[in-house]
């Protein structure tokens, strides 16, 4: 299998902060507050929807796994579609370039549930009164968790089109559509792929805390996986939990075998070194569709339809849009730029303005505080993830065999959803007295370790044979071998890996500050849990307050730590 | 398809000028060029790398716009992509999720050709470049010359008049490489490829003696018209043939002659661009530097016949040309009229043992390379002897784009390197005196 790394693109900017973050962070808080605001006030007596009552009987479980999986389908098709329009936009265009790309990366820096905390009431109020609303809610999170990466991956990719292959389509006389179908979306599939089925792994996760949420007077209660497991969570029910993990086993399984292992096999076509591989990715429901018959003869029509759509031209050339040079060109630039400036000054007269409405500053620093307490966390959390992952993965890695059939499970455990662990974890704190700032800690953690080892299993994996003969043949060994062959050989790896983890915990501290479990409630001190809490209250300020104090410590972190070991890792140690 | 007296005028280039960066006040590539072709002939542009051919050629395909000047297709200026021309590219550039069929019907599907007749003239060109029973292949599927097969049927596919075709066999292995050109030639002679002219880059001389009937030979920066050759040899051309090898000889000879009153002394001694610490410089390393040396060594005199010498060590003149003018600048050698001749210093570096060929190539170092001479200065001058690179590569940027100042850059630190002058720091791309 060709070794996957994930990776989280960042566009090449030189500085680690510069004038386009402030903007772009300016604008999301900007519209978060309209957005809250407005909604508040329209659609504040919203009442609570009717619940529907989740059934714990296990045999309700298939039709809630097809509800939840059919909200991931929805979201992964936003996701797409989203990824086509604003990729292609921040390649194609210099002007929206400078702005899209900064604000895709604070994006992808915001929590995920912050998105549906911030936006629920207003998308509930897109559908009044109906379950669409929640719905709506439960796709937006799920679209949230899947579309930063996907659009990035993409990005990268259109802008890293071979020239040669561009001049062939130039030369040829394609139309843009029928560039973007020929050339731009075939040349980043592969990538796109590989990044949809992480986002998905990451979207299990959300979608169940997303089917039960509760925001204020305003909760959602979709029939699903999820919420199954939230009611057995409340009703401290060890069997339905099990059947839960059962469900979400089967579920990840079935997609990874139906979906993603066939698209997996039918993109590596899409790949551009002319080489072939040696070990193609392979697919048994691929080669089953290939060989049979009917498959054939239902799959020419609509290859043949498609290849016709994707061919299609206008009948009258449309006017090229004139490249603007000189005068011109500066004349639009400065239109653009003053564009630009006033809807950023504009995000903050809001934000000035409901910072000095709703809060005060000692609130902001003691949420900075808070931010500090988990950083704390995730710190130290990487770092004893890194001091377990590392050595096991290398150790895995470096056997073809064992590798092969562990690196499936550790993305399949990177998918399974925190909350199923509540009770576990709960039961143990309680039973054994323990310090909930300290044992809460783990469930952060839990479930983007396995980044740090599938990423190092990859980097073993990829390490050159001869080097490795070399090292055996001099006779290093211990901890030389570690510092001088294995470590540097597996760091943009490993880096790749950290990065992804210290991310999406974060991301977890919102679901694992604070825990539920029955009539037990255990709380740590942390920045996830104020925003949880907040969330809960339906206190908007606050959450968007917790929210912007998170962004920025991710982005910072992000900028100041992660970005340049990249870089470095990237220098120094890549073997091609 | 052999040129008639009424032949038709086909394109005609005219005062093109190119320069690159914004607003065309970067280097200059290409430098009031004119050329026409005419229907019934195949031409040369034969160059080396970085005589702006490859940007001729876009200018002609409506790919790239010239900074000055113009190209007329049929009397008409070319705006956007010219669609009488079609064009070969030497990486294939074929698309690796299409197969042999459908990366020859892009064209034609690009502009929604019915399917039937995009079929038929698909199969008529597969047919005609010998790809038959290929059709469902993909590209990884081939070897390198049937690629070029593929890149060749999608040009022909369209039925253009003018077929470009930049450095097409370069990629190619030698055996391959000559079978292909006989196949074109083949074709060409018999009238059975529907185009009606032929319009090929090239930085190898032999190829483009056997194929064209016209050559048109190009300086370097910036590329300029300096000679155009016609070629009246029959019909298969022999390589053998003393008429031939004299032709090769003598574009040899002209490539290698300088410029009026462009004397060894007055030009800083290599053929490069620039002046001074400006010039720019090609990533030569110091192995070719000395291998070369030994080798002319071994000839009478120290003096070899540059066609000679390149068949010897199977190089091509991209290959050959920078190594010679390196020695040239740093003076261990003398390029005249084809030939190459060891100078004394050059003759004692190849005698010399390893620490007696570093002393003497770090002198000529200082005296011939003023880039490398300004870095020794600013690090003897400064009290922590230390400088970062950026220094050097912005200074060179005023003079040159960013790629040939890193490239300069590049080979200067190697040779420095080797010379041990000083030291470089990768990793804080610092210049520091070793003593430090």
């Amino acid at each position: 299998m060709r070794a996957p790394v994930l990776r989280r693109a960042y566009p090449s900017l030189r500085a680690p902060f510069n004038i386009w973050d402030f903007a772009a962070l300016a604008l999301i808080l900007g519209v978060f507050i309209v957005v809250s605001h407005g909604a508040h006030e329209t659609f504040a007596p919203l009442k609570s929807l009717a619940h529907t009552p989740i059934s714990l009987d296990p045999w309700r479980l298939p039709e809630y796994a097809l509800r939840t999986s059919l909200r991931m389908i929805a979201g992964m098709i936003a996701s797409l579609v989203f990824t086509f329009g604003y990729a292609t936009l921040a390649a194609k265009s210099r002007h929206a370039e400078m702005v899209l790309i900064p604000l895709l990366d604070i994006l992808q820096s915001v929590p995920v549930l912050a998105f549906l905390s911030i936006t629920l009431v207003w998308l509930m109020g897109l559908a009044p009164g109906s379950v669409l609303g929640a719905e709506f809610a439960s796709i937006f999170t799920v679209f949230t968790a899947q579309a930063w990466n996907m659009t990035f991956s993409f990005y990268q990719s259109l802008k890293t089109i071979p020239k040669d292959l561009d001049e062939v389509a130039a030369a040829f006389g394609l139309t843009p559509w029928q560039k973007f179908w020929r050339l731009e979306a075939p040349y980043g599939a592969p990538a796109l792929i590989w990044n949809m089925m992480m986002s998905m792994a990451g979207g299990w996760f959300f979608v169940t805390a997303s089917e039960a949420f509760t925001v204020g007077a305003t909760n959602i209660n979709l029939p699903g996986v999820g919420a199954y497991i939230a009611a057995a969570n409340d009703k401290q029910d060890y069997a339905a939990i099990l059947w839960a993990v059962a469900t979400m086993a089967a579920t990840i399984l079935i997609f990874d075998q139906l979906v993603f292992r066939p698209l997996v096999a039918w993109a590596e076509k899409f790949h551009v070194e002319l080489t072939a591989s040696s070990d193609p990715p392979t697919s048994w429901v691929l080669d089953l569709m290939r060989r049979t018959r009917l498959m054939a003869r239902v799959g020419r029509p609509i290859g043949a339809a498609l290849r016709w759509v994707a061919s299609y031209r206008p009948a009258v050339a449309l006017p090229r849009a004139p490249s603007l040079t000189g005068a011109a060109g500066r004349t639009f630039d400065a239109i653009w730029f003053a564009v630009v400036l006033i809807l950023v000054g504009f995000a903050g007269k809001e934000i000035v303005g409901f910072v000095s409405r709703e809060l005060n500053w000692r609130e902001v620093g003691h949420v900075v505080l808070l931010g500090f307490y988990t950083l704390i966390r995730v710190a130290v959390l990487i770092a004893l993830a890194s001091l377990i992952w590392t050595p096991v993965g290398v150790w895995i890695g470096l056997r073809p065999k064992i590798a092969e059939r562990v690196q499936p499970v550790a993305q399949f455990l990177a998918a399974f959803p925190v909350n199923l662990l509540y009770g576990v974890v709960v039961s143990v704190i309680i039973a054994g007295g323990l310090n909930a700032n300290v044992f809460l800690s783990p469930l952060m953690i839990l479930g983007t370790q396995w980044y740090i080892l599938f990423n190092v299993i990859a980097g073993a994996a990829a390490f050159p044979t001869d080097l490795k003969q070399a090292a055996e043949s001099f006779g290093v060994k211990g901890w030389l071998w570690w510092r001088t062959v294995i470590g540097p050989g597996i760091l943009p790896y490993f880096v790749t890996g950290a990065l992804t983890a210290s991310g999406g915990a974060w991301n977890a501290a919102i679901v694992s500050e604070v825990v539920s479990w029955g009539p037990h409630h255990l709380r740590a001190a942390g920045l996830g849990a104020y925003i949880a809490d907040a969330s809960t209250a339906g206190d908007v300020p606050r959450v968007v307050l917790g929210v912007a104090v998170m962004s920025a410590f991710v982005v910072a972190l992000n900028r100041s730590v992660w970005k340049p070991l990249y870089a470095l890792a990237e220098r120094k140690y890549r073997f091609d | 398809m052999p040129k008639t007296p009424d032949a038709q005028r086909l394109l005609q280039v005219e005062e093109v000028r190119m320069a690159y960066g914004a607003d065309g006040k970067g280097p200059l590539v290409l430098d009031g060029v004119d050329v026409a072709i005419d229907e019934g002939e195949i031409v040369s542009l034969l160059g080396r790398s970085g005589c702006g051919k490859s940007s001729l050629l876009r200018i002609i395909a409506g790919l790239l716009k010239p900074t000055n000047g113009r190209a007329l297709w049929q009397g008409v200026p070319v705006n956007g992509p010219n669609p009488g021309v079609s064009m070969v590219f030497q990486s294939f550039a074929l698309f690796p999720w299409l197969t042999v069929d459908e990366n020859v019907e892009l064209g034609l599907e690009a502009h929604r050709v019915p399917a039937a007749e995009c079929a038929k003239r698909a199969s008529e060109a597969i047919d005609l470049i010998g790809l038959g029973g290929f059709e469902s292949a993909y590209p990884k599927e081939l070897s390198g010359g049937m690629r070029q097969r593929v890149g060749f049927a999608r040009a022909l596919v369209v039925h253009p008049d003018l077929l470009l075709m930049d450095e097409p066999f370069s990629a190619l292995d030698v055996l391959t490489a000559e079978t292909m050109r006989t196949d074109i030639i083949d074709l060409w002679i018999e009238g059975r490829l529907p185009i009606r002219s032929i319009l090929m880059v090239t930085h190898n001389i032999e190829e483009a003696v056997l194929m064209s009937d016209r050559i048109l030979i190009l300086s370097s920066n910036p590329g300029r018209i300096i000679a155009e050759i016609k070629i009246t040899l029959p019909h298969p051309r022999n390589r053998d043939d003393p008429r031939f090898r004299q032709q090769v000889d003598d574009i040899y000879g002209r490539m290698t002659a300088r410029a009026p009153g462009d004397k060894a002394g007055e030009r800083g001694g290599g053929g490069f661009p620039g002046i001074g610490v400006g010039m720019s410089l090609p990533d030569v390393s110091t192995n070719e530097l000395a291998g070369l040396m030994e080798t002319l060594s071994a000839y009478p005199n120290g003096r070899a016949d540059l066609p000679a010498l390149a068949e010897e060590l199977n190089f091509e003149v991209d290959d050959l040309f920078p190594i010679a003018e390196t020695l040239q600048l740093l003076r261990f050698a003398e390029l005249a009229e084809g030939d190459i001749q060891l100078t004394p210093a050059g003759r004692r570096f190849a005698d010399a043992d390893l620490e007696e060929r570093k002393q003497v190539f770090a002198e000529h170092l200082i005296a011939y390379v003023p880039l490398a001479a300004l870095i020794k200065r600013v690090l003897d001058e400064r009290p922590n002897h230390r400088a970062r690179a950026a220094r050097f590569s912005e200074e060179l940027e005023d003079f040159m784009s960013e790629d040939y100042a890193e490239e300069t850059l590049k080979a200067v630190v190697a040779w420095c390197r080797f010379a041990e002058l000083f030291v470089y720091d990768e990793a804080e791309q610092t210049f520091s005196l070793e003593a430090a």
